[in-house]
């Protein structure tokens, strides 16, 4: 008994220092943030006289407005067109199963694995061919082929789990594949779906490779591409990058509080169902 | 990238045993209700194959192919055969890329994996406390946020008068002070210890939650005949958690060899060539040097290498379990 208790101190102890660790790099940004812009403070020390107003000049020289703009863009672009195609293809080759979709499953896992560095030049030069360089377009349409091979493996993973039972009775009512799919499949993919949003949605927001490769403007960037340019500018001016750099994250860090649940859910569901 | 997190959530979705069997016993007693023209599948997957076609597989093909020419980008390109292998293999700043991926890997993985089994199975015991719910929050903070924030944050903790040097002072340790980032001998393990901090809280929970489906008799036996913790973590836990531990292992080696996010924004591969790694290479070769050819011979090494690891990794990881 009294050796359970002492495990369970060590435990709590181990977890907060891991916590610690976690947060540390948080507290420094925040409370450099609030030193007089120009300065070189310690690394954790608390101003004698906070500057908040470095939020605002962070807000205004990185133009912060026009790029959550321009991310929310990017994401409208990327997120619901990747939804639905890669739901499409996740049902025909987790459910239809028809014939080929072996073939096809084999050649979408094949990039999952592939790192980004590893087209990104050629991709240069294609969306150059294209006339689509420094357009959001040029972030867009590739991020949706990149996110193909992991929608159409997560919704694949779903569709194989339906009993034929459900179609078959769908179809006794006389419903098409397409009303099949949209009225009895979709719906009851939507927990898997909205999974899968979640995660797009941040891959799509911290993407950083593309961004900066094949848009110069920093202003039609991912939030990601656009901090890598206000580095660049404002990198020696230590209390301002900080606080750029904190207003950068924040967007992504309210929504993951708010859906934490279904975010780690996510994350974790896998693994609970293995 | 995030793409550690796409990586876990693919590996476990896949590992499912019961699933495939099922999915055998179903398609044997397929039924007349779902007899659907194989044209029709075809047509849903066609929006998704097409970006993937065009999008990906077409740049993948290209990049195999400029890797056997050399071109600026502009002019004429010339056909060169293996020359800008030859050269990846050859010339020291192009192989000290891939020998300073390789060190990174005991960074980004090993240790983490190390350090979250040992984290994992202490406070295994307290998973389903409060505590342990807000842990699993605050764990996952590093996941969301984007890698050039970690990296600007970090080059900041480690910066001359940052907070790593301030604990140093406070403790007596001003000696060991210095740039961490900006020294020759210490830039690479700095870099490897800002991606170990992305990735340590993600391992921890997934192998966690990977000890939380060991069977509580097992530990139970374990502590009747007399086991101590260390004993009941290398026969009770560590062979319960192969699958995890190989989605980890996976996640993090892909991080460690594909770095890009976190060596651009904090230290450009500098100081010197001390943190180059393959994909920042690629992007100086690519578009800084205009030397397409040998950008593309780094690429299609890369992506082997990262097979390279994966595929046995895998193969280990998953054997015996269909």
């Amino acid at each position: 008994m009294i050796v359970a208790r002492r495990e369970t101190w060590v435990a709590r102890g181990l977890l907060i220092a891991l916590m610690a660790v976690t947060i540390v790099p948080f507290v420094s940004l925040f409370t450099t943030a609030l030193h007089e812009s120009g300065t070189y403070p310690d690394g954790i020390s608390w101003p004698s006289d906070p500057h908040w107003e470095n939020f605002l000049d962070a807000f205004r020289v990185a133009h912060m407005g026009e790029l959550l703009w321009s991310s929310t863009l990017i994401v409208l672009g990327v997120v619901p067109v990747s939804l639905l195609i890669g739901t499409m293809a996740g049902f025909a080759i987790g459910h239809l199963r028809m014939w080929g979709s072996r073939l096809l499953f084999l050649l979408f896992v094949l990039g999952l694995t592939l790192p980004f560095e590893g087209i990104i030049t050629p991709l240069y030069y294609q969306m150059r061919d294209f006339g689509l360089l420094n357009t959001r377009w040029a972030i867009i349409l590739p991020l949706i082929g990149l996110f193909m091979p992991f929608a159409v493996f997560w919704m694949r993973a779903h569709f194989v789990n339906m009993p034929d039972e459900l179609s078959e009775a769908a179809r006794m009512d006389g419903a098409n594949t397409w009303q099949l799919f949209w009225r009895i499949h979709v719906p009851l993919a939507l927990p898997a779906i909205s999974s899968l949003a979640i995660l797009l949605f941040l891959w799509t927001w911290n993407q950083f490779l593309l961004a900066i490769v094949l848009v110069d403007d920093p202003a039609k960037r991912t939030m990601a591409g656009a901090l890598g340019a206000f580095q660049g500018q404002w990198g020696t001016d230590m209390p301002l990058l900080c606080a750029g750099s904190l207003l950068i994250l924040t967007p992504t860090l309210i929504l993951f509080v708010v859906f934490q649940r279904r975010f780690v859910a996510a994350l974790l569901q896998g693994s609970l169902k293995g | 990238m995030a793409g550690s997190v796409r990586d876990a959530i693919v590996d476990l979705t896949e590992a499912r045993p019961e699933a495939s069997a099922r999915r055998r016993a179903r398609s044997a007693r397929r039924s007349a209700g779902l007899r659907t023209p194989a044209w029709v599948g075809w047509l849903f997957v066609a929006p998704a194959l097409l970006v993937y076609l065009v999008f990906v597989l077409r740049p993948l093909v290209a990049t195999f192919e400029y890797s056997l020419y050399r071109w600026n980008g502009i002019g004429p390109s010339t056909w060169v055969g293996l020359d800008n292998y030859r050269e990846v293999f050859t010339d020291p700043e192009l192989l000290k890329t891939i020998t300073n991926a390789f060190e990174l890997i005991v960074f980004f993985s090993v240790i983490p994996v190390l350090l979250g089994l040992a984290i994992a199975s202490v406070i295994r015991r307290i998973a389903t406390s409060r505590l342990a719910l807000v842990g699993r929050t605050v764990l996952f903070l590093p996941q969301v946020i984007p890698l050039v924030a970690a990296g600007i944050a970090w080059s900041w903790m480690l910066a001359d008068d940052g907070f790593v040097n301030q604990v140093l002072r406070w403790v007596g340790l001003d000696g060991a002070a210095r740039a961490w980032l900006g020294d020759f001998s210490t830039a690479l393990p700095a870099v490897g210890a800002i991606g170990a901090w992305v990735l340590l809280g993600l391992v921890t929970l997934l192998l966690l939650s990977g000890m939380s489906k060991i069977d509580p008799v097992l530990y139970e036996a374990a502590r009747m005949d007399g086991a101590g913790p260390l004993r009941e973590f290398f026969h009770v836990t560590l062979p319960s958690l192969r699958q995890e531990i190989g989605v980890c292992v996976t996640v993090t080696v892909i991080a460690a060899l594909a770095s890009f996010d976190i060596v651009y924004v904090s230290t450009q591969g500098g100081p010197g060539n001390a943190t180059m790694v393959p994909g920042l290479e690629i992007y100086y070769q690519a578009f800084s040097e205009r030397r397409i050819g040998v950008a593309s011979a780094l690429a299609v090494v890369l992506m082997v290498l990262v097979l390279a690891f994966v595929l046995p990794i895998q193969w280990l990881t998953r054997r015996g379990e269909r």
